[in-house]
C-alpha cells in the first residue's frame, strides 16, 4: 500500500494536501480520469440511438461496464444492476416504486437511529401519497443496534427493513447478514445502504441474499453523477418504471406505451454512460490491491490514530462507535475552560485547513444520530487507500498543538 | 496562519469561551429560533423591549462554533438599547464587513467591537456561522 498516492494525480497538484474525508467522496486514479478521457476521444457517441458503428461501441462499452458492475459486486444477473444518479436516487427509485407497486396504507417499514438522511428522507417523502408508519430501531451509546428491539420492531404489516451496511458517521460495521436472514424469516423485504461498505471490503450479493442494494460510484474512487441499484431480477420486474423517457420504452403513443425490459426499464433518458466505462475501471484497479490489503490498511491507520489522539488527549477527548468499524474516526475535544466544555468542530475543521489538512465536520447528514448521542456535531476523519502514516503523523503533530490557538 | 489569527483574536475566543448575556430569558418580549442546517448550530435568541421599541435586554443560549457564539455574545452588546431600526442598520453594515470590500464605519462604542469579526471575510463559509445569531435577532424582532 505504499506507493498508492502516486496513483492519484490530486496529489501532484495538490502537494500539501492530507486528504481526510474519503467517507464523502474519494478522489479519483488515473485509470478513471484516463478512462473518462479516453472514453470522449474514441468511442463518444450516445448509446442504444444510432444504427452505426460508433454508437454501437459506446453501448457496448456500457453494458461491458454493468457487466463488470455484476461481476464485482457478484450479483446473479446483468438484470440487476440499475444505473443512477447515485446512491440517494437508487433509494428514491425503490421508495417510489414500492409506494406505486406493493405499499397499502398502514404498511409498515423499519429503518435504525444510525440512517443518513437519503435513508430517511425517501420513506418521509412516500408518506404523502401512502399512509406508511417508519419505525426506527434504538442503538446504544456506541452506535450498536439493539437486536432485541429490532425484532420487536416486526409486525404482520412490516414490509421492508431499510438500513445502511456502515454507519458514515461512526464507521460502524452493521450485523447485516443477521439482519436480513431476520427480515427473511418474515418474507419482508430489504434494502441495504452500501455506501460506506463497498470501497472497504468486497460486498457478494448472492451471499448477502438481499431484495436492494445501493451504492454510490464516487465513494469507491469513481465518478461522480454514477450511481447503483442492485435489485432481484423478479422484483424488479414487477415494479413499474420510476421514470418516463426515451430508452425505457419499446414503443409508445399518445394514448399508452410498453416498457422496455430489465435493466433499462429504469433508466429513463441518457444515461451516465461515460462514467460507468470509467466507473469499471476501477473494479480492477481496487481488485489489483486486493480488498484484505485495503480493510487491514485502512485498519493500521485507524488504530494508529486513535491510539495518538488517546496519548495526547487524555480523557479530553472522545471517539465514538463500536470496536467493529471501517477506517473512521468520529471525535470530539473538550475544553473545560469553554461554556461549552469543548472545542467546536467547525473550528477544529477551520484550524486544520490552515495545513491543507481536509477532514469533515457537522452533523455529516445524519441529524438523529448526532441527536441521539447528545452532541450537535463531531469532526471525521475518514481513510482512503492513498492515506499513509505520514498523513497521520503530520495530522497529530498539528492537532496537538491545538489548544494553543483555540 | 495569520489569516487564522486575526480570524481566531484573543477577543473571538474570549466571547467564545465566556460568551455575555449567555442565558434564558425569563418573560421576553420575544425569541426566535435560528439553525444553521450545514453544521448543525442551533441558536435562542431572546428580546426585552420597553414601550418605545427599545431594546432593553438581550441574552441568547445555544451551541454554537466559536465564531457563531462569539459574534451572539457581541451582538448583545451592540444592540443593546436600539431600536428595531437601529438594529437592522447595524446588522446590515456588519454584513457588508463580512461580505464585501467596504470597511464597517463605527457608530459608537458598543459597535466598534463588532470589528473583531472581520476577518471572517477571509473564509467565505464561515459567514453563516457569523450571522446566525443576527437572523435569529431579526426574526424575533419581526415576530413582536
Amino acid at each position: 500500500m505504499k506507493y498508492i498516492k502516486k496513483d492519484f494525480p490530486i496529489f501532484k497538484n495538490q502537494k500539501d494536501l492530507i486528504f481526510l474525508d474519503t467517507a464523502a467522496s474519494a478522489q479519483k486514479p488515473s485509470c478513471v480520469i484516463e478512462a473518462e478521457k479516453e472514453f470522449y476521444e474514441k468511442y463518444y457517441a450516445n448509446i442504444h440511438r444510432g444504427i452505426y458503428k460508433l454508437s454501437q461501441k459506446a453501448t457496448n462499452l456500457y453494458d461491458e461496464a454493468r457487466e463488470k458492475v455484476r461481476n464485482f459486486i457478484n450479483a446473479k444477473y446483468f438484470e440487476e444492476i440499475i444505473f443512477t444518479r447515485n446512491a440517494t436516487e437508487s433509494i428514491n427509485l425503490i421508495a417510489s416504486c414500492l409506494a406505486k407497486d406493493i405499499f397499502q396504507d398502514g404498511d409498515e417499514i423499519i429503518i435504525s437511529a444510525l440512517e443518513h438522511h437519503a435513508n430517511i428522507l425517501p420513506w418521509q417523502l412516500i408518506q404523502k401519497f401512502k399512509k406508511i408508519k417508519i419505525k426506527i430501531i434504538s442503538i446504544d451509546d456506541e452506535g450498536n443496534i439493539d437486536f432485541q428491539n429490532f425484532l420487536s420492531l416486526f409486525s404482520n404489516r412490516t414490509k421492508l427493513v431499510s438500513i445502511l451496511h456502515v454507519s458514515n458517521v461512526l464507521g460502524n460495521i452493521l450485523p447485516i447478514e443477521k439482519i436480513i436472514s431476520e427480515a427473511k424469516k418474515r418474507k419482508v423485504l430489504t434494502l441495504i445502504d452500501g455506501c460506506q461498505a463497498v470501497s472497504n471490503f468486497k460486498v457478494d450479493m448472492q451471499k448477502l441474499d438481499c431484495d436492494f442494494y445501493v451504492f454510490s460510484s464516487h465513494k469507491v474512487y469513481g465518478p461522480t453523477g454514477l450511481g447503483i441499484l442492485y435489485g432481484k431480477k423478479d422484483l424488479l420486474e414487477k415494479l413499474s418504471p420510476y421514470q418516463g423517457g426515451g430508452d425505457m420504452i419499446k414503443s409508445v403513443t399518445f394514448e399508452s406505451s410498453t416498457y422496455n425490459d430489465l435493466p433499462y426499464k429504469f433508466e429513463a433518458g441518457t444515461p451516465a454512460f461515460v462514467q460507468a466505462y470509467a466507473f469499471s475501471k476501477v473494479f480492477d484497479y481496487l481488485e489489483n490491491i486486493g480488498f484484505e490489503n485495503i480493510f487491514n490498511h485502512s485498519q493500521n491507520l485507524l488504530k494508529y490514530l486513535e491510539k495518538n489522539l488517546k496519548n495526547i488527549f487524555k480523557d479530553d477527548i472522545k471517539i465514538f462507535g463500536s470496536n467493529n468499524k471501517v477506517g473512521i474516526c468520529s471525535f470530539i475535544i473538550k475544553d473545560e475552560s469553554s461554556r461549552l466544555k469543548m472545542i467546536h468542530p467547525h473550528d477544529i475543521g477551520t484550524y486544520l485547513d490552515e495545513f491543507n489538512i481536509a477532514i469533515r465536520v457537522g452533523h455529516h447528514c445524519a441529524e438523529p444520530l448526532i441527536k441521539r448521542l447528545n452532541i450537535s456535531s463531531t469532526a471525521r476523519i475518514s481513510f482512503g487507500i492513498y492515506n499513509d502514516i505520514e498523513d497521520v503523523d503530520k495530522l497529530i503533530s498539528k492537532l496537538k498543538d491545538i489548544k494553543k490557538f483555540l | 496562519m495569520e489569516e487564522f489569527k486575526e480570524l481566531y483574536q484573543e477577543i473571538i475566543l474570549e466571547h467564545s469561551k465566556c460568551p455575555r448575556n449567555f442565558k434564558e430569558m425569563e418573560k421576553p418580549s420575544s425569541c426566535a429560533n435560528g439553525h444553521n442546517s450545514m453544521c448543525g448550530d442551533k441558536l435562542i435568541v431572546y428580546l426585552k423591549l420597553d414601550p418605545n421599541k427599545k431594546i432593553i435586554d438581550v441574552s441568547f443560549k445555544g451551541v454554537g462554533c466559536a465564531i457563531c457564539i462569539a459574534s451572539a455574545s457581541l451582538m448583545t452588546e451592540a444592540v443593546l438599547n436600539k431600536s428595531f431600526l437601529e438594529t437592522k442598520a447595524i446588522f446590515e453594515k456588519f454584513h457588508n464587513m463580512l461580505t464585501k470590500d467596504c470597511n464597517f464605519e463605527c457608530l459608537s462604542i458598543s459597535e466598534e467591537k463588532l470589528l473583531a469579526l472581520s476577518g471572517v471575510k477571509k473564509y467565505p463559509v464561515r459567514v453563516k456561522c457569523a450571522t446566525l445569531a443576527w437572523h435569529t435577532l431579526i426574526e424575533a424582532l419581526k415576530a413582536l
